[in-house]
């Protein structure tokens, strides 16, 4: 099976973020870049597939230098080849030119499947997979908590964990899917292929070389803008109420639903 | 997580940073949620074993019977991140990696190395090292132990006592005198004559296993011999490979002890504000940092070294004198700034403070290092 995975590096969750001077986009400096986790699972799952059917598992995803590393911790688990879609005209692409760069570096690859996580921690907008799915005209489900394969048949079944409910769909192949927590247990890379890592195929790939030009992507192409990213408010301080339980009891319902208006 | 005040990581190749990262990881998900049960029942974690022999630690930085092929800065961050964990852990790959594996590799026949490297790598078989007598530690030329040739077989009495992970050992190499010189023998678990007691009432390394290895008429195949140790130096060699991973590993207690101090100095209030605005509070924590700054750059530059084929032992002396030192100051002080939380196993000051005594003690004490490192400089030896 030919085997696609889009993966997002994004900053790590024990990560202090700050809002960088414009105001629009995180600092970037001093945060320490991870694999996305839900792109963990769909990097596993793919792993897991090639390992069953055989065939060969590629992992791409569009960012800056500084995703190479995350490209290389997924060739260290097992991925056979990487790509890089980077161009600085892909500056500020919101979640539609996103998938859009990917579907036309797909297009130019041979795939049976195509893997994504169901979201990424960052932005946690839960739309790339979707548009990809779109964009590249294929059957889709999402937030998969359980996979079956038939390669021979050409035919998927995905379990979902729905509101108080299973549910189960079955689709033809080649479909996208996006992977949810529970599907399965990421694997830690091991030191050997840590060290194999190095020497697997990692490709840089520009608009240019995908068949984009400048104004289909990045800023100029986005649906979204981001207008402006600040942090939440720092939380108040509590209130400690003193003195007589009766009356602290008393003025804690008058708070609760004068200021509080929670009751 | 990231102590790295000098950029060191800049100094650092994909691969090595990768590595560190996965067992970074590995640790903060499996290792530091358990470790401080095992450490209250006195109980080495087990089940992390065929994990971590999966990931590849075991013997990582020797060449081919499915060991890793690390270089020795690789190596060296493993060693760190395990006992950023626990120093009963990193002690645990140690043994395994540097004192067994690495005596079978350097001193084994092709047949013991076919036997048993690829199997310990693989986590199957464990092995320990038996070195320390109850009547010798830091004196380990005058041991008592000997074997004595007879037809195709040795015949090994002695005892050996503090030996990490004797009681789970499927082979231990027992140092012993044949014909007045020291020698390297493999004693397999279960041989006849061969006792093995788990030693109790450790307050240190209560998360490993230590035992004592009683020999009496213990008779081995002459094939168990390790044919190339010729005398004290081989087992030394050995300890140089073990001293290195403690090197550090030390730096990794450090991290654990100062990553702590300082969140808690930052959270618990105190006269209406963070202990940590108080500058007695401050200055311990500089004292931290710097120290662990320094360690991370020696250790850094003894990894080169030994990569190039270039490390002397005495610089393994200073590195494992100064770090495991520091290590120690720093979990001192680190709990004395969680103050009564400090004391107990909920935070990982204490467990890191007291493993470290005997991080401190083992692999040749403090005072040893300070000898062997007066000799190199003045040229006199001052060990009597
Ligand atoms: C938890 C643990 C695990 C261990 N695991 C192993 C193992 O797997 N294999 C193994 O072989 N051993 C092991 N050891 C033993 C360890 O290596 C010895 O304890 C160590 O070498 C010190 O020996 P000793 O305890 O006999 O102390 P001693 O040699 O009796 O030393 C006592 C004190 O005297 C000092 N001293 C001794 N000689 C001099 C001198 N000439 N000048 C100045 N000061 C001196 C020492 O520095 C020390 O402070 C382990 C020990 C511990 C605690």
């Amino acid at each position: 099976m030919n085997i696609i995975v889009c993966i997002k590096q994004v900053p790590d969750t024990t990560t202090k973020v700050r809002v960088g001077k414009d105001g629009k986009h995180i600092d970037p400096g001093g945060v320490k870049f991870i694999v996305n986790t839900y792109d963990d699972f769909a990097v596993e799952e793919a792993i897991r597939l090639k390992e069953r059917f055989g065939g060969e598992v590629t992992v791409i995803s569009m960012g800056p230098e500084r995703v190479k590393e995350a490209l290389r911790m997924c060739l260290a688990m097992g991925a056979d080849k990487a790509i890089q879609l980077w161009d600085p005209a892909f500056e500020d692409s919101d979640p539609y030119t996103t998938a859009l760069i990917l579907s036309k570096a797909i297009q130019q690859l041979p795939y049976d499947i195509i893997f994504c996580g169901k979201q990424a921690i960052d932005r946690d907008t839960m739309s790339v997979p979707v548009y990809l799915a779109e964009l590249l005209g294929l059957p889709q489900a999402t937030l998969v908590v359980k996979l079956e394969v038939d390669p021979n048949a050409r035919k998927f079944i995905a379990y979902r964990d729905i509101e108080g409910a299973k549910e189960v769909i079955e689709g033809l192949l080649p479909a996208v899917i996006s992977t949810q927590w529970k599907l399965n247990e990421p694997r830690y890379p091991t030191l050997p292929n840590i060290m194999k890592a190095k020497k697997k195929e990692l490709k840089e790939l520009n608009a240019a070389a995908l068949g984009l030009d400048s104004a289909q992507v990045g800023e100029k192409g986005s649906r979204v803008k981001v207008l402006s990213m600040e942090l939440p408010p720092p939380r108040s301080k509590g209130k400690i109420l003193k003195g007589d339980p009766r009356e602290v009891c008393r003025e804690l319902v008058r708070l609760l639903r004068e200021e509080a208006k929670v009751i | 997580m990231k102590i790295d005040f000098f950029n060191t990581e800049s100094l650092l190749s994909e691969e090595e940073i990768l590595i560190r990262n996965t067992i970074r990881k590995f640790v903060d998900e499996r290792v530091i949620p358990i470790i401080g049960d095992h450490f209250e029942k006195g109980t080495f974690p087990m089940d992390l074993i065929p994990d971590l022999a999966k990931l590849g630690v075991f013997g990582a930085n020797l060449q081919g019977y499915e060991c890793a092929g690390l270089n020795n800065v690789a190596y060296g961050l493993i060693m760190q991140e395990l006992e950023r964990g626990d120093s009963g852990l990193r002690s645990f790959v140690s043994v395994q990696s540097a004192l067994v594996m690495y005596a079978i590799y350097t001193y084994g026949s092709q047949e013991q190395k076919e036997k048993w490297l690829p199997s310990m790598a693989r986590g199957e078989k464990f092995g320990c090292f038996g070195l320390t007598e109850p009547d010798y530690g830091s004196n380990p030329a005058g041991m008592q132990a000997r074997a004595v040739k007879d037809g195709k077989f040795y015949i090994l009495n002695g005892t050996k006592r503090w030996i990490t992970n004797g009681s789970i050992a499927d082979v231990a190499i027992i140092w012993a005198k044949l014909n007045g010189q020291i020698r390297g023998f493999l004693v397999e678990k279960g041989t006849p004559g061969l006792t093995v007691l788990e030693m109790k009432k450790k307050l240190s390394l209560r998360a490993s296993i230590t035992s004592e290895l009683i020999l009496e008429d213990c008779r081995i195949p002459e094939e168990n011999l390790l044919p190339k140790t010729e005398g004290l130096k081989s087992a030394l060699s050995c300890l140089t490979q073990a001293r290195y991973g403690i090197a550090w590993g030390a730096v990794g207690s450090a991290m654990a002890c100062y990553e702590e101090a300082l969140n808690y100095a930052k959270t618990r209030i105190q006269f209406d504000k963070p202990i940590a605005s108080f500058q007695l509070i401050q200055e311990k924590l500089v004292f931290m940092l710097t120290e662990i700054t320094k360690a991370q750059l020696m250790c850094l530059q003894l990894g080169r070294l030994k990569d190039k084929g270039e490390m002397d032992y005495t610089q393994v002396s200073m590195a494992k004198l100064n770090n495991v030192h520091m290590a120690l100051e720093i979990a001192r002080e680190a709990r004395d700034i969680l103050g009564a939380n400090g004391i107990s196993l909920e935070y990982s000051a204490i467990r890191h403070m007291n493993n470290l005594e005997s991080v401190k003690t083992y692999e040749g004490t403090e005072n040893m290092h300070k000898l062997i490192l007066g000799q190199k400089i003045t040229g006199i030896p001052a060990f009597n």
